[in-house]
């Protein structure tokens, strides 16, 4: 890493350790006094893959916003290992909506980098890499608000990624893609695990769920109605609610 | 009919004639109005980017003055830099009163709120669409404005066209402050005013079809250069 560049590049945690873990204490999201979520109590340790589940409108999106700090606190506590300013630096987020900015998609990508102070010979160069892992190799000067929404939301992924954060929040990031895409993406995720990223997702797809989880958080009316390892959750929920929506039941 | 074909035949011959005189009054309109859509520009578009960004008290009230000022009257404006300006005047030393200074001084004045204004309304529904996505990535607030700026470059371009569409054509305050002197302050508009006053129609339609051609170019050349941009399908 050069000595002059502004900003630290990614991964600064050797400075003051890791983020994790990520504590709730009866954290509550308001919408014009309506309770959104809450209150929630939770633990993220540092290792894992969570997968945030629940019916539409459970909360799931709000639930990440607010970990990620999206969303204004309305009461509780939500505390980083280390100070907030600097948690915000080594998280990253994807968006169940992709947001394009009206840029190239290697610009999109490169984006976070050139935040970051990295040159834009370098940020471009390492962007097109990643656009190459996620199959946009030949869309590198397209501009991304053209892109399909699959293509959209692979760009999210990358654009997360490429920063190397040391936590990964991603609502819904295989909604509208194909299978093979779904498991280019998965690929991904898995791999980023093992680099030891840790990860949370809200999905709503339950094989995938499966196939990720280390554990889950059942969301359920803005409430969490079960969490824990994922095994269990699958196998033997304590819930009527998670074992109705485990077997796809409607959930009232 | 007449006074128009008369005109028409007035601004070939001034064009095609080479006449240095007209070349020279369309060169300082170009120089006053550019220069100043150029100020303009770099004060109000990081105004209006600032203006959607910032979260304070008077935000409204500031913006609903900016829009106000838009309709300031050119005359009043022209008013108030002579004023200000005038060898008694605070700024009376400078000796900018009946100088091309003077006059970019009063048509920034009269461009800025309108650029600002413009701008500020295309940039809020790009931050809309932006916000989350740049408070997730800890986009500091230089960094923010900077990504609006240049996302929104198209429509920025729109808004200076509308303050050189303004200040091309603006007579009021460059009469006041210019004076009107021949090769120092004569600009377009105002060698259209004195024609007319002398009774010089054909010579002063003339004018007036050599200022809305330049008028056209200058929006022409602008949209074909950023239809030839590489990104243009937004
Ligand atoms: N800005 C807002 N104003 C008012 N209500 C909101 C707002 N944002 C979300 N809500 C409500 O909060 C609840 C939780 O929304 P949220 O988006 O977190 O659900 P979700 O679990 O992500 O749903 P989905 O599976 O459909 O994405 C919903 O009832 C939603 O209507
Ligand atoms: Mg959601």
């Amino acid at each position: 890493m050069p000595a002059s560049a502004p900003t630290p590049a990614p991964a600064p945690h050797a400075a003051t350790g890791p983020i994790l873990p990520l504590r709730l204490k009866g954290a509550e999201a308001r919408r014009r006094g309506k309770r959104l979520v809450g209150p929630v109590d939770l633990e993220l340790g540092r290792e894992g893959f969570t997968i945030v589940m629940g019916p539409n409108g459970a909360g799931k999106t709000t639930l990440l916003r607010l970990m990620h700090g999206l969303e204004r606190l309305a009461a509780g506590e939500i505390r980083w290992a280390v100070p907030m300013r600097e948690a915000r630096m080594r998280q990253a987020y994807v968006f169940q909506t992709p947001i394009m900015m009206r840029r190239s998609v290697v610009d999109s990508i490169a984006y976070p980098l050139r935040l970051r102070g990295v040159g834009r010979a370098e940020a471009r160069a390492r962007a097109a890499r990643w656009a190459g892992r996620i199959g946009l190799a030949e869309a590198l000067e397209r501009p991304a608000p053209v892109l399909s929404g699959g293509e959209k939301q692979k760009l999210s992924l990358a654009r997360a990624l490429i920063t190397g954060p040391e936590i990964l929040f991603l609502d819904e990031p295989c909604a509208s893609l194909d299978g093979r895409a779904m498991r280019e993406i998965e690929t991904l995720l898995l791999e980023a695990r093992q680099g030891g990223m840790r990860i949370v997702m809200a999905t709503h797809d339950m094989g995938q769920a499966c196939r990720l989880a280390s554990d889950v958080v059942f969301l359920y009316g803005g409430r969490v109605h079960e969490s824990g390892p994922a095994e269990a959750f699958f196998n033997a929920p304590r819930t009527p609610e998670a074992a109705a929506f485990i077997k796809g039941d409607i959930v009232e | 009919m007449d006074g128009f074909a008369a005109g028409l035949w007035q601004a070939w011959k001034l064009i095609f004639t080479l006449d240095p005189d007209l070349y020279e009054i369309v060169f300082l309109s170009l120089r006053v109005t550019m220069s100043a859509v150029i100020i303009a520009s770099a004060i109000g578009l990081p105004l209006g980017a600032w203006l959607v960004i910032k979260r304070f008290r008077a935000r409204r009230f500031t913006i609903a003055l900016l829009n106000a000022l838009i309709g300031l009257p050119p005359v009043v404006v022209g008013l108030a830099v002579y004023m200000l300006l005038s060898r008694s005047g605070p700024l009376g030393v400078l000796g900018l009163l009946f100088t091309p200074t003077a006059m970019i001084i009063a048509q920034v004045i009269i461009i800025t709120p309108l650029i600002a204004s413009i701008a500020h309304q295309t940039m809020r529904d790009l931050w809309a669409e932006y916000h989350d996505l740049l408070l997730s990535m800890n986009a500091s607030r230089a960094q923010r404005i900077a990504a609006i700026l240049w996302d929104g470059r198209r429509a920025l371009l729109t808004a200076m066209l509308a303050g050189f569409g303004r200040g091309i054509g603006e007579v009021g305050a460059i009469m006041i402050v210019g004076g009107n002197i021949d090769h120092v302050t004569r600009v377009l508009t105002t060698a259209i005013a004195l024609e007319t006053g002398k009774g010089n129609f054909a010579f002063a339609m003339g004018l007036g079809l050599i200022l809305i051609a330049l008028s056209l170019s200058v929006n022409l050349a602008i949209h074909w250069i950023s239809r030839t941009e590489r990104a243009s399908v937004w």
